[in-house]
């Protein structure tokens, strides 16, 4: 294959592999604007795996899927709000506490309901996935390689949660910088002294905003097991929570940066996948355990040296509590 | 213009407002009211019960019985929105800014006009320079709070309330954070919210705010209102004798100096920050036996810095520090080391540094001086001999309730300065390093601790004194350096300072002295 259709595709890739990247960073944004440790964002996308995958493959309805892992996500934020909100718990346990348990719970439950050795049924039949949509005209495009193939590999054939995630970065932005919800959300990650003065519920808008990064993890969830998969397998999310937390820090906690954090981190993945087995000039072939370490090592490196100033939200995992 | 204001009903009636914390009654069936159109004050001790009012008027306390009237009607206050619709506002002495908002951002949050900003933001602006211009607040807008100076973030403070449509403006401690120029500003500013008709009610445990600006105040103590007078008919030795409920002294009773040998010596001392930032440059001065040197200035130009370096807690870039013929800075001697030179440090910030906030009273009451072998008995600490010091230091100094087993946390301000005091002194030290040594410390309390450190002086130590209250500076000190943007700008003798031209100083103008 050509180089250019190599990039192209890779490209594409790319962004298959950062949508549940970006759902999930997303979601930890909304979460840590407001002051709350978006630690659990790993197990509210595993649940929301799980429950996604069983009930498209009970009913047959991706569309059903995706609202019950959207369903499962808030219910999982909504105990780690109960936790770290109401009752004032340190954030990191909580949110550790809820990883574990997902964990766990989601083959344990898929053993006793399926009995398929901890995964869910495989989704085959029509209507269970969310499939690649195909733009009108694409096959057609394809035929020309600059710039039809641009459009027809990299805009056209994903599926509809990639085009969802892509709409949701300029949606946030707007909902953080422009209306009244986003004053006070990051408001009330900075001071919620503040917000409380103000006469403005600082528990209600932690809840909003981690129930928001329940909607949000609970369609990355949907979109591991629906449509970049067919079913749930244990562990699915491969740690993804954390490399989404880790996108959000060096985005600086902002929608554009993160986005571009996670664009970065996708395409190290995709490279890593295609550099498999591939004789490279001067360096031979790659041990693939060197180049499926690479995005991990990559994150380091990016969070050790090239953040600059990361300055988090002032009042991150400080439970509120009004003074004496 | 007097009986148009009494033939109104006062903007705010409290009656018999009761609230408990736990054991702790903290207020006791308060009553009391305040005329509409006039500055109020009400003063009392750290741990009267100020506070915990005011955020029952807020609505940031449930009280447990009582009523609140605003304008003679009774009103529900369960939360800061039921205030606010009440026209109450309130600047709280941590001010309740987002920092790295916009002063309008932050003068809109929770009045934002709308689901989105742009409209609100619009017609707050509008609004906001209307107020402005009424009130004389000019503060600039678009500025990040974090970037403007202390006194200008109390304006957006105040401009908050205004444009909440408060018409009762309480203010907690408002000059904690201000030079005295910024003071007298703020002052003038309450006068002219006064003449535009609002109220103004002033919490302060500093008595010459109130004489001041009040027209009447409350006295509290222990939870208590115990007398309200009208400003004019007390005098500040009344309202202090109410406060602490026995005879105080305002005024330190101290004889001339007799200053002696020079102890330390620092020269051409320079500190930077983690940043390289210069924060003292180039300082030179003696400390002498049986004098006490006040270092004055607006935090944050320096002495905190300057205090470190000499105590060993940072390490100087440059100069010397010499103390009984050793240069501490070539040596590079640490706290400790310092110490056994008879070096002693009091802290600026207590509770950071001057005591671990989760020991016990004996346990604080050695901290730095630990391995003395006083206190040792074959390699571990001999705790008899450490119960026994610390209840000798609770006797000497007063400290209440004399019990060493308490957790330092649990005793008031004063009571914890008096121990780190009672520490540090214990050593015999030949100078001493006080850093605020009477910040969040109550009347009672200041007059024993100047005291102790006049007799220090009298016993012929040296003393130098950090402290950003003017007051305590004008009462203590025999020599008097002010520093300003990390340079000490001038040095006046006692006799020749005044207020007027300290303040001056610390704002940079160059005084004759040495500069």
């Amino acid at each position: 294959m050509e180089t250019y259709t190599l990039i192209v595709l890779l490209l594409a890739a790319t962004i298959r592999v950062a949508t549940p990247l970006l759902l999930a960073a997303l979601a930890g944004m909304f979460s840590e604007r407001s002051g709350v440790i978006a630690l659990g964002l790993e197990g509210m996308m595993l649940g929301a795996a799980f429950t996604s995958a069983s009930v498209a493959a009970v009913s047959g309805s991706a569309w059903l899927g995706l609202g019950a892992g959207v369903a499962t996500g808030m219910a999982l934020a909504l105990l780690l709000a109960f936790a770290c909100v109401t009752h004032r718990g340190n954030q990191v346990v909580a949110g550790m506490a809820l990883n574990i348990m997902v964990a766990g719970l989601g083959p344990a439950l898929a053993l006793a309901w399926f009995d398929l050795g901890g995964q869910t049924p495989q989704l085959e039949g029509p209507g269970q996935r969310f499939l690649a949509l195909t733009w009108p005209w694409a096959a057609a495009a394809d035929k020309v390689p600059f710039p039809g193939r641009l459009y027809s590999q990299l805009l056209s054939g994903h599926n509809l949660i990639v085009y969802l995630a892509a709409v949701l970065v300029p949606l946030s932005a707007w909902l953080l910088y422009r209306t009244r919800f986003g004053l006070r959300l990051r408001a009330v990650g900075e001071n919620p002294s503040a917000v409380d003065t103000a006469g403005i519920s600082v528990t209600r808008l932690r809840y909003q905003a981690v129930l928001i990064s329940g909607v949000l993890c609970g369609v990355a969830g949907t979109y591991l097991s629906t449509a970049a998969s067919a079913g749930f397998v244990r562990d699915m999310t491969a740690g993804k929570g954390y490399l989404a937390l880790a996108a959000l820090i060096f985005g600086k906690w902002k929608p554009y940066p993160t986005l571009g954090a996670c664009l970065l981190f996708a395409f190290t993945d995709a490279l890593a996948t295609r550099l498999q087995g591939v004789d490279l000039p001067l360096v031979g072939v790659i041990p693939v355990q060197f180049i499926l370490a690479l995005p991990y090592v990559l994150t380091v490196l990016l969070l050790a040296g090239f953040v600059g100033t990361a300055v988090p939200p002032a009042a991150i995992g400080v439970p509120y509590a009004k003074e004496k | 213009m007097v009986e148009e204001i009494n033939s109104l009903p006062p903007a705010l009636e409290l009656r018999g407002i009761d609230k408990r914390f736990g054991a702790v009654h903290a207020n006791r069936d308060l009553s009391f009211a305040v005329a509409a159109g006039t500055v109020h004050g009400v003063i009392g001790e750290n741990g009267a019960g100020k506070s915990t009012l005011m955020n029952i008027i807020y609505g940031f306390h449930r009280a447990d019985a009582g009523e609140i009237r605003v304008h003679g009607k009774p009103v529900e206050i369960h939360s800061p929105q039921d205030a606010i619709a009440a026209g109450i506002g309130m600047v709280h002495q941590h001010f309740m800014l987002v920092e790295n908002f916009t002063v309008l951002e932050n003068i809109v949050l929770g009045v934002e006009g709308g689901p989105r900003l742009a409209g609100g933001l619009a017609s707050a602006r509008a609004g906001l320079e209307q107020l402005a211009r009424d009130y004389g607040l000019d503060v600039p807008l678009d500025t990040v709070v974090s970037e403007l100076p202390v006194g200008l973030q109390q304006r957006v403070e105040i401009l908050k309330a205004l444009h909440r449509g408060a018409d009762l403006l309480i203010l907690d401690e408002p000059t904690a954070v201000l030079t005295p120029q910024e003071a007298d500003q703020l002052f003038k500013m309450l006068g002219r919210l006064r003449a535009q008709g609002k109220t103004v009610i002033l919490v302060t445990h500093k008595l010459r705010e109130i004489m001041a600006v009040t027209d009447r105040v409350t006295v509290m103590r222990q939870g208590a209102v115990v007398a309200e007078v009208a400003t004019r008919a007390t005098s500040s030795r009344d309202l202090a004798e109410k406060m602490v409920g026995r005879a105080v002294l305002l005024q330190v009773e101290k004889g001339p100096a007799q200053p002696g040998a020079t102890l330390l010596t620092v020269r051409d001392l320079e500190v930077t920050d983690r940043l390289g930032v210069p924060r003292v440059k180039g300082v030179s001065f003696t400390l002498r036996a049986g004098e006490i040197v006040g270092l004055a200035g607006v935090a944050g130009n320096g002495q905190s810095e300057l205090l470190e370096a000499l105590a060993g807690i940072r390490a100087p870039s440059r100069g010397e520090i010499v103390l009984g013929g050793r240069d501490l800075v070539r040596e590079g001697l640490d706290p400790r080391a310092r110490r056994h030179l008879g070096l002693a440090h009091v802290p600026e910030d207590r509770l950071r540094m001057g005591v671990v906030t989760g020991f016990s009273a004996q346990d604080n009451a050695i901290l730095g001086y630990h391995d003395l072998p006083a206190y040792q008995r074959g390699g571990l600490l001999n705790r008899a001999a450490i119960l026994g010091g610390c209840e000798r230091k609770m006797a000497a100094y007063d400290v209440r309730p004399p019990n060493p087993h308490l957790r330092i946390a649990a005793f008031s301000g004063g009571n914890q300065q008096k121990l780190v005091l009672a520490r540090e002194i214990d050593s015999d030290p030949r100078v001493l390093l006080v850093g605020q040594p009477t910040r969040g410390v109550d009347i009672g309390a200041i007059e024993f601790i100047h005291q102790k450190l006049v007799a220090l002086r009298d016993a012929g130590k040296a003393l130098l004194l950090v402290s950003v209250e003017l007051d305590e500076i004008l009462g203590l000190a025999d020599r008097i350096l002010v520093m300003n943007a990390g340079e000490i700008v001038g040095e006046l003798a006692r006799a020749e300072a005044t207020e007027e031209k300290i303040g001056l100083m610390m704002a940079g103008v160059k005084g004759e002295g040495r500069a």
